[in-house]
C-alpha cells in the first residue's frame, strides 16, 4: 500500500529550480534511500514528503490525504503524530538534557512529565545511550548525539521515520551502528523509513533507492 | 600475494599439518578463494627444499595420518621481512568500467542508462553484503572481508557519479 507520494512536484529557491517535476511513491514499511549528487534537491525532497516545506506545484499526499494544502499548524500537528525527523546534526535543544530532549515530543503530546521521562529513558536505552540520559547535547560526541536525536524521532512511535544524512557526521564505523539502531527500532515499529545520503553504504542498508539528478528522479531503481 | 608467505605466516603460532592449514587459510580470510589442498602441499614441500619449513612430526586425529611442518628461523625471518614490505598501490584499477562508458559515447551517444544500471547493478550487490554483515553470528573476518568488498564498490559508485558528470566533457571529445 502506497503510504506516501510525491505528484510532479516543483520547488524554486530564487533562480534555483531545486524540483522539476518530481513524482516518487513510498509504501509502507519500506525503507527507502534517496540518493544523488550535493545540490540534486534530494533534501528538498525529503521536506516536502515531510511536509515541512510545500511544492509551488504538484501534489504530496500521506496515507490517503493530500498535505501539501494544508495549513503550517495542520502540518504541524501531522509531522507531531505520523512523522519522526533525524537531521545530520542532531538538532536537539541545547538547554535541555538527553533525556529532556527526548521527552519534549510526548510533553507536546499533552502526556505528563513523569511519564514522558518514563519513555525517553527507555528510548535511550534501545538506542543505547542511556549513559547520557543527563548530560546536555554540548557534552555529547557526534554517535551520542545522533542517538539521542534518533530516540527523540522514534518516541511517539511515527508511522514514517524520515532522516536526512543521518551518519553524515559520523566515521564510517559509528555511523553504521547508528544506522544500525534506528532501522532496527524502525523495524521493530513497523515505521516506513525514508533516508537521504550520498553515502551509499548507507543506501545499501534501504530496500530501495530512488536516484534524485538535477530536480529530477533520475531512475527509480529496486 | 604469495600462498607460502600466507602458510609461513599462519605457522608462526604452531606447528601444523597441511590440512589443517588448509582450513585456518579458509576460514580466516573468507573473501579469499579457498586454496587447493593439492596446492598446499606442492608450496610445504617448496618451503621445505627451501629451509623454510621443516617437518617435525606426524599427527593422527581419527583419520589418516598426517604430516606435520613448523617453521624455521629462515622462515620466520623471512614472513617478517614480506610483513615490513607494502603490496604496491594498483597503478591503474580495472578499467572495464571505464571502457564501457567510453564505447557507450561511441556507439550510441550516451552512457547515462548505462551508468544508472552499472549503478543499481553494484549497489544491489552491496545491499546483498550489507544483509551477511547483519547476520548473527557472523566472524570479525568475514566482516572485515565484507568491509573490503563494500568499500571497494562503493568507490566504483562514486566513480560512476563522477564519470557521469564528466560525460559533457568527454562527449565533446569523442563526437566533436
Amino acid at each position: 500500500m502506497t503510504l506516501l507520494e510525491a505528484r510532479r512536484i516543483e520547488k524554486t529557491f530564487g533562480r534555483t529550480h531545486a524540483l522539476r517535476g518530481v513524482s516518487v511513491a513510498i509504501e509502507s514499511g519500506e525503507v527507502v534511500a534517496i540518493t544523488g549528487p550535493s545540490g540534486s534537491g534530494k533534501s528538498t525532497l525529503l521536506h516536502c514528503l515531510s511536509g515541512i516545506m510545500c511544492p509551488e506545484a504538484g501534489e504530496v499526499h500521506y496515507d490517503g490525504r493530500r498535505i501539501d494544502t494544508l495549513d503550517e499548524a495542520a502540518r504541524t500537528r501531522l509531522r507531531r503524530d505520523a512523522f519522526g525527523i533525524v537531521f545530520q546534526f542532531g538538532r536537539l535543544v541545547p538547554e535541555l538534557t538527553a533525556v529532556e530532549n527526548v521527552a519534549l515530543p510526548l510533553l507536546f503530546n499533552g502526556d505528563g512529565r513523569e511519564k514522558s521521562a518514563t519513555v525517553a529513558r527507555d528510548w535511550l536505552e534501545r538506542m543505547d545511550a542511556l549513559d547520557v540520559a543527563d548530560a546536555r547535547p554540548g557534552e555529547l560526541s557526534g554517535g551520542q548525539l545522533q542517538r539521542v536525536a534518533m530516540a527523540r524521532a522514534l518516541v511517539t512511535g511515527p508511522k514514517v521515520v524520515f532522516a536526512d544524512e543521518p551518519t553524515g557526521a559520523l566515521d564510517s564505523l559509528a555511523g553504521e551502528k547508528v544506522l544500525g539502531l534506528l532501522l532496527e527500532a524502525a523495524r521493530v515499529n513497523g515505521s516506513t523509513v525514508v533516508l537521504v545520503t550520498h553515502d551509499n553504504q548507507v543506501a545499501a542498508h534501504a530496500d530501495r533507492e530512488i536516484v534524485v539528478r538535477d530536480g529530477a528522479a533520475a531512475g527509480v531503481v529496486a | 600475494m604469495s600462498i607460502g608467505h600466507v602458510l609461513l605466516g599462519l605457522l608462526t603460532e604452531r606447528p601444523k599439518h597441511g590440512y589443517e592449514l588448509k582450513r585456518e587459510h579458509d576460514d580466516r580470510f573468507p573473501g579469499v578463494k579457498p586454496i587447493a589442498y593439492g596446492q598446499v602441499y606442492a608450496t610445504l614441500q617448496r618451503l621445505e627444499r627451501d629451509g623454510k619449513v621443516a617437518v617435525s612430526g606426524t599427527a593422527k586425529e581419527g583419520g589418516p595420518e598426517r604430516v606435520v611442518y613448523e617453521i624455521t628461523s629462515v622462515g620466520t625471518d623471512e614472513v617478517r621481512r614480506w610483513l615490513a614490505e607494502i603490496e604496491p598501490p594498483a597503478p591503474y584499477v580495472s578499467s572495464a568500467l571505464s571502457t564501457r562508458v567510453v564505447l557507450a559515447l561511441i556507439v550510441g551517444g550516451t552512457a547515462d542508462g548505462y551508468l544508472l544500471r552499472q549503478r543499481a547493478a553494484h549497489l544491489e550487490r552491496m545491499r546483498e553484503l550489507t544483509a551477511r554483515k547483519n547476520t548473527a553470528g557472523i566472524s570479525a573476518g568475514e566482516l572485515l572481508a565484507t568491509d573490503y568488498a563494500l568499500h571497494h564498490l562503493d568507490a566504483d559508485l562514486r566513480w560512476l557519479e563522477t564519470a557521469r558528470q564528466r560525460i559533457g566533457e568527454l562527449t565533446k571529445e569523442i563526437r566533436p
